[in-house]
């Protein structure tokens, strides 16, 4: 028993930074998605930002620098695809596609270029890297049954940007429901030519959507390279982005949800990693492939239209044109 | 002689080559309902936008209230207090009324306080001008006369003293209309000052003060409503003499052609949208059924025409007969002889992006004249566009030209010309002038009894009162899915408003 409940919390704790990526990436899409311009290369952009983070990080030693440079570097990695897809009005599946080679092949060369370790960044310590943080009284707590180690072990001990991930989740919906911002982005994806009409400017608003997601991609992947692991390794995202793209689907573009369907995808994963080579009741030994399968597979089966019907922002993937 | 809300003087608009406003001088008076007519493409849609700033002229001026403003983006006019209420709402259709009316007038980076300020402006705007809308509601439930009236209180929200309404009724029921004017006389005995636009002569005439007529982007004459007359403006509008009235002679109706027995459809929802009708179509008459949209209409002709299962009843096409339970193949009821111009060219008449020839063959695109096995012949499509495109006078004359190119009322010619010269012995149309121009509703409505006179049975849904009164020599009404009363063409409009409305047969006759 009570080695089962470690078991637990230890599969908890996996779950909160596994899903930590998954919320950043989410929420970015959250913001460009709801402002009308779909964004497949979530991906590609948390690539290029784990990337430049850990380049940053190294050379300067400073996991916050590397952050500010993760967050650069997707932002200006965005704003290719805004003026791709706003100012020039092109497809954004085709735009968003061509940027996700674009990363996976510039992370890689320049990586090979500047370090020569096959695409690898040098390895980060100390200060270069986010630590952990433990939160108040929880080793005071940590003897409490159930709720103590849940405390100490799961919830405190984490990144500082999982933190910030978790409360970005509420910060958006506030955003997104309570602010002047917030309506007109809701607008904007639904019907550009009635925020058009109300003297609103469409691409304005659409530029600062794709700000946003270039900012919150940044975080993600800056988690992934300066937080989670200690430096960029070649596709460290490993398909993160088209994951992220599916938990903003089945959570029908709202921010709460979101967080679930994330966390969902979260201990999809933490198990995978738990559950390699043990033996469960019943079932035997785990096929590691198997389990490794299993987010991509409820992907899949999520996206089938499983969870009813999507409804996605009306305007979604349409180039704004004025017109009568 | 009232001071004038708004001056236009001397604009100018060119899209390219095409000059879509010439040397427009225009003034209305403040406190006055103020038509503009036109027929589709006579520029009227491009002066409204550039009144509202959404295009800029390219020489002019206007003046508002006096004074010379330039109009450079839609807060300028919304500042100058100018609303425009759009042909297609510019709405969010996820929203509520709220959110919708504060959209862009929000005056505070957090909702909070704004969303206050509007509910209390709107339960203002609901007392003072009868405008009564559930400001939780979300619009996309409303039906579309609220809609409209949440697109009217967003511009008096934001203090407009000039309302301009684009074709306002084109959605709107006939009691829906109604209820709008009576909105807008308010508005004027309020001294508000109201532009309307719209191709309806009988609303100019219902509720206008004044009126310019335009054709070919130049305002060709501005007269008092009072001292004109809808065949004058018709006249002005098309720049020739155009018969409002329909020009046939008594029916000879001959062998039942189609005939329905006990017919009920549900739709989509599993309502109950056509319930237990039964009528039949002779040869040589046309038949017309009246009703409010929305009562049963569109299903019992999708019923027919093969496209939706009925639920129950016997219909009889040219003697035979065919399963409406188990739905008929479109495609062999048009081989039998049935044709089917259905109510919306849109979405069911027409593929838009295809090219005229194309959609001229749509559904035929298996006669044998029209190509060999699986290959099409296109010198033999284009012959039979080209044959339709002169008899049905449609412009431009090339049927190369890609569908979405052509105004509504040729769209709709083309979708006449691919049904009718193929000769068919029953006819069903739907909505045959919806959106159409003055001048082509005259051309439409001739072909229409040429092919009754020819012999043909001819069962035509319209909700347009008067071309149910003036082409059909019986008139059904249908209420709720029945068939709650048959009359004769002369029947006062009155009468027909009430059965549609669903007063009973007996008590509309009294």
């Amino acid at each position: 028993m009570d080695f089962d409940f470690a078991a637990l919390t230890s599969i908890l704790a996996l779950t909160l930074r596994l899903s930590t990526p998954l919320i950043f990436a989410a929420l970015a899409g959250l913001y460009s998605e709801r402002s009308g311009i779909f964004d497949i290369s979530l991906e590609g952009k948390m690539l290029i930002g784990a990337f430049f983070s850990a380049v940053a990080a190294s050379a300067s030693g400073s996991a916050w620098i590397g952050l500010l440079a993760g967050i650069v570097s997707t932002i200006l990695f965005g704003l290719v695809h805004g003026l791709a897809s706003i100012t020039y009005r092109g497809n954004q599946i085709v735009s968003g596609t061509a940027l996700n080679f674009v990363a996976a092949g510039l992370t890689v060369i320049l990586g090979q270029a500047w370090y020569g370790q096959g695409g690898r960044t040098p390895f980060l310590s100390g200060a270069a890297r986010f630590g952990t943080i433990d939160l108040p009284f929880a080793q005071e707590v940590a003897g409490v049954p159930v709720i103590g180690p849940l405390y100490a072990n799961v919830l405190s001990g984490q990144s500082l940007l999982v933190y910030v991930a978790f409360l970005m989740v509420p910060l958006t919906w506030w955003i997104l429901f309570r602010t002047r911002f917030g309506l007109r982005l809701r607008a904007v994806g639904e019907n550009p030519a009635a925020v058009d009409t109300a003297g609103v400017s469409v691409p304005w608003l659409r530029y600062r959507a794709v700000i946003i997601c270039g900012v919150l991609t940044g975080f993600a992947g800056t988690y992934m390279s300066v937080a989670q692991s200690a430096g960029f390794n070649r596709d460290m995202t490993a398909g993160r982005g088209y994951i992220a793209l599916a938990a903003l689907i089945f959570a029908n573009w709202k921010p709460v949800p979101v967080m679930f369907a994330c966390l969902l995808f979260g201990i999809l994963d933490a198990l995978a990693i738990r559950l390699q080579g043990a033996s469960l009741p019943i079932v035997g030994t785990v096929s590691v492939q198997f389990i490794q399968a299993l987010p991509y597979i409820l992907t899949v089966i999520l996206l089938a239209g499983f969870v009813g019907r999507p409804s996605p922002p009306k305007a979604g993937g349409v180039p704004y044109v004025k017109e009568r | 002689m009232a001071d004038p809300a708004i001056e236009l003087i001397n604009i100018d608009k060119s899209f390219g080559a095409v000059r879509a406003n010439k040397s427009i001088n225009l003034r209305v008076d403040k406190g006055t309902i103020h038509g503009i007519v036109g027929e589709n493409g006579a520029g009227k849609s491009t002066l409204m936008s550039i009144i509202y700033g959404f295009y800029q002229a390219d020489a002019g001026e206007i003046r508002v209230g006096g004074r010379k403003v330039s109009i450079s983006d839609p807060n300028v006019a919304i500042s100058s207090g100018i609303g425009m209420v759009h042909q297609h709402f510019m709405l969010v259709d996820n929203f509520t009324v709220i959110e919708n009316v504060m959209l862009g007038a929000e005056q505070s980076p957090l909702l909070a306080a704004g969303i206050q300020r509007v509910r209390d402006e709107l339960k203002r705007l609901e007392r003072e001008h009868n405008l009564e809308v559930d400001p939780d509601a979300v619009v996309e439930e409303l039906p579309v006369g609220l809609q409209q009236r949440v697109e009217i209180l967003k511009a008096l929200y934001r203090g407009a003293d000039i309302l301009i309404l684009d074709e306002p009724t084109g959605v709107l029921t006939p009691a829906e209309a109604d209820h709008l004017f009576e909105v807008l006389k308010q508005l004027r005995a309020e001294g508000k000052t109201i532009i309307l636009i719209t191709h309806k002569l009988r609303e100019i005439m219902a509720i206008t003060d004044a009126v310019s007529v335009m054709r070919r982007g130049e305002i060709v004459a501005t007269v008092k409503t009072a001292e004109t007359n809808a065949g004058a403006l018709a006249e002005l509008m098309v720049g020739r003499r155009v018969l409002l009235h329909v020009d046939k002679g008594p029916a000879e109706p001959g062998a039942v052609k189609l005939k329905v027995e006990h017919l009920s459809v549900r739709d989509a929802r599993r309502v109950k949208m056509v319930d237990d009708v039964s009528f039949e179509v002779r040869a040589g008459e046309i038949v017309g059924i009246a009703g409010v949209a929305g009562n049963g209409q569109s299903e019992l002709l999708e019923a027919l025409s093969g496209i939706r299962r009925a639920e129950a009843g016997s219909v009889r096409l040219l003697d035979r007969e065919i399963d409406p339970i188990k739905g008929a193949d479109p495609g062999a009821l048009r081989a039998m002889g049935l044709a089917h111009v259905p109510e919306d060219r849109h979405h069911m008449g027409l593929v838009l992006p295809f090219s005229e020839s194309e959609n001229a063959i749509l559904g035929y695109h298996r006669d044998a004249d029209l190509g060999r096995g699986v290959f099409l012949d296109p010198a033999a499509v284009r012959r039979r566009a080209a044959r339709e495109i002169e008899d049905f006078d449609i412009r431009p004359p090339d049927c190369r030209l890609k569908t979405s190119n052509f105004s509504g009322g040729n769209q709709q010619k083309i979708v006449l010309a691919r049904e009718m010269e193929r000769d068919p012995e029953v006819l069903l149309i739907g909505q045959p002038t919806r959106g159409v121009d003055v001048g082509a509703i005259e051309f439409i409505h001739r072909r229409i009894v040429a092919m009754r006179d020819a012999g043909k049975a001819i069962l035509l849904v319209s909700v347009e009162l008067d071309e149910i009164r003036s082409l059909s020599d019986r008139i059904l009404v249908m209420f709720a899915g029945r068939i709650v009363g048959e009359r004769g063409p002369e029947t006062s409009e009155n009468e027909l408003g009430l059965l549609m409305a669903g007063v009973t047969s007996q008590e509309a006759a009294e």
